[in-house]
């Protein structure tokens, strides 16, 4: 009986990963046809020669190797405002007291149940105002002060967890601070940068709508716009479709498989805190 | 004492400026232009139109197509992907084995981009997809090929399956952190009294994780209202908007139509109402 209890149960199990897993290969699959074999009905399950064919043209001239720049560029430069600015912001509510601390704390909680995409008119027209339009800092604004409630909820609540004896010591000592925030607070944060690093390079990596919006100059393109125009352009070639969809998620995939535990901590701290 | 109290309005100041200026200054605007007549094509000619916008967002009929489609994708992707997995975590969490590489499998989607899932779907449910072909030419269930995504019913069913494949992985995350912190003597107990395994699920389980799982609701029905992606790449709203949701809707509103006081009176409605929704489901939870 426990023993057809646990065979039911790895079947089941096993053909829930398939299912999880088989939209995957099937794309790793299509991208390794040769383009000829494509446009044939019926469609390959597996490809019968293999090709990489597809990988260097998206790489070379359908310019892919320009836009998983642009994307680590985007990401790069928005980690930038946002780790700065979240980490002051959430250094300043665990340590200090100030006038409209509660008032400015529940602004900030607030704005993290704000669909992004509602706010799409009003940040357009005041990117076009900054004369940002078309310019990679349009994205990276948006999309640090996007990530800004989440990611200084996050690292509050570890800075929280720190002692405040390490405060008195350091300013018993003359130390300012400024030296406190940076060479105690937040050395001894890393387990809280980890994840929240992992949680909003998933979100900022994979944004679409709104570089679709600002976006114009090809050149400018980041992956997911560049996927989705090249799709609806060449609707039969999906075999560099899905070539470039590798190029645009193998970096986030192989850094899930070496960094497991620290996604999975990612995806779990809105929930333990929340 | 002083100086420390200036230091932290000057630590949180440039973040919160920015914050403000990129956050918050647009969504007070936003209500604004809700009450304006106003073009993408002349951004500076305004006409103060009061309500009207908010009047029409009433009359509109795909709007509420938009509404009733988001309820349809709420009502399937959400329970779906919760029960989904509740199951594969209680099933790993019961075995050790091996249980590390199915995460890994169950896991892989939600770091898959929308972008890539959603041309991944559309590619295997196209006409001449690899569904068809299975189901064709393999199996030979049904003469002609079935056009999945151009009836709007089965169009919001295939982008629903979506839903639910890339965020069953996420539930499954977050149900496995909550079962790790059920106490396992309370199972143990409930051996002693040869309990069976769906009573355990429901008298011990469900109840110590209740939390989660409204977290995980909550969570989830957000998810559901903000798709977008994936509807705007699969199906693009259509058949005649028979498959839009509200995002979709005023985005084409707005940047295909360039109706931007309409389109952020739509916006302003959406936000509303899941605000009302999530409101609502903290009262219901207070109340249990």
């Amino acid at each position: 009986m426990e023993f057809l209890k646990k065979t039911t149960t790895a079947i089941a199990l096993t053909i829930g990963a398939i299912i999880s897993i088989y939209p995957l290969i099937f794309m790793i699959s299509t991208a390794l046809q040769p383009a000829t074999f494509l446009f044939e009905y019926p469609p390959k399950l597996f490809p019968s020669e293999p090709t990489f064919q597809n990988f260097i043209q998206a790489w070379t001239s359908q310019s892919f190797s320009v836009y998983l720049g642009n994307s680590v560029l985007v990401t790069l430069l928005s980690f930038v405002f946002l780790f700065v600015f979240s980490s002051t912001m959430a250094f300043a509510y665990s340590r200090f007291e100030f006038k409209g601390k509660n008032l400015s704390f529940s602004i900030i909680m607030a704005a993290l149940v704000i669909p992004s995409l509602t706010l799409i008119i009003p940040q357009f027209i005041l990117i076009n105002k900054l004369g940002l339009f078309d310019s990679y800092w349009g994205l990276v604004f948006v999309y640090a002060a996007g990530a800004i409630p989440f990611t200084t909820f996050l690292l509050k609540g570890f800075f929280d967890t720190i002692t405040k004896d390490i405060d008195e010591s350091v300013y018993m000592d003359g130390g300012s601070s400024l030296r406190l925030f940076i060479s105690i607070i937040l050395p001894l944060s890393k387990p809280a940068f980890v994840p929240a690093i992992i949680f909003n390079m998933l979100t900022i990596w994979e944004e679409f709508p709104w570089a679709l919006t600002i976006i114009n100059d090809p050149l400018k393109r980041t992956l997911p716009i560049a996927l989705a125009t090249f799709q609806g352009q060449y609707t039969t070639q999906w075999g560099i479709v899905f070539a470039g969809s590798l190029i645009a998620v193998l970096p986030l995939i192989i850094l899930f498989i070496f960094l497991q535990r620290y996604f999975i901590a990612g995806m779990t701290a809105g929930a333990v805190k929340g | 004492m002083k100086q420390q109290k200036w230091s932290g309005v000057l630590f949180l100041l440039p973040g919160f400026l920015f914050f403000c200026l990129f956050l918050i200054y647009p969504l007070l605007r936003n209500f604004l232009y809700s009450f304006y007549d106003f073009k993408l094509s002349n951004i500076n000619h305004t006409v103060y139109v009061g309500l009207e916008n908010y009047a029409r967002v009433i009359e509109d009929p795909i709007f509420w197509i938009s509404l009733k489609n988001i309820i349809i994708y709420g009502l399937i992707s959400v329970p779906g992907q919760m029960i989904l997995g509740f199951i594969v975590a209680y099933a790993l969490n019961a075995s050790t084995k091996s249980s590390k590489i199915f995460r890994t499998f169950y896991f892989l989607p939600v770091v898959t981009s929308w972008v890539v899932a959603s041309l991944i779907f559309k590619f295997i449910f196209t006409d001449q997809g690899l569904l068809n072909y299975l189901i064709t030419d393999v199996l030979h269930l049904t003469e002609s090929r079935i056009s999945w995504l151009s009836e709007p019913a089965k169009a919001l069913s295939v982008i629903s399956m979506l839903g639910i494949w890339k965020g069953v992985g996420w539930a499954m995350v977050i149900y496995l952190a909550a079962l790790q912190n059920v106490p396992k003597e309370l199972y143990e107990s409930a051996d002693l009294d040869g309990s069976n395994t769906w009573q355990k699920i429901r008298y011990i389980t469900l109840p110590s994780i209740k939390f989660t799982t409204f977290f995980v609701q909550i969570m989830l029905i957000i998810g559901a209202f903000n798709v977008f992606t994936s509807i705007f790449l699969i199906t693009k709203g259509g058949p005649v908007h028979q498959t839009e949701v509200m995002l979709t809707w005023m985005y084409s509103k707005a940047f295909t139509e360039y109706d931007l006081g309409y389109a952020s009176a739509l916006s302003y409605t959406f936000a509303a109402i899941i605000a009302v929704l999530t409101f609502i489901q903290f009262k219901i939870n207070k109340l249990n």
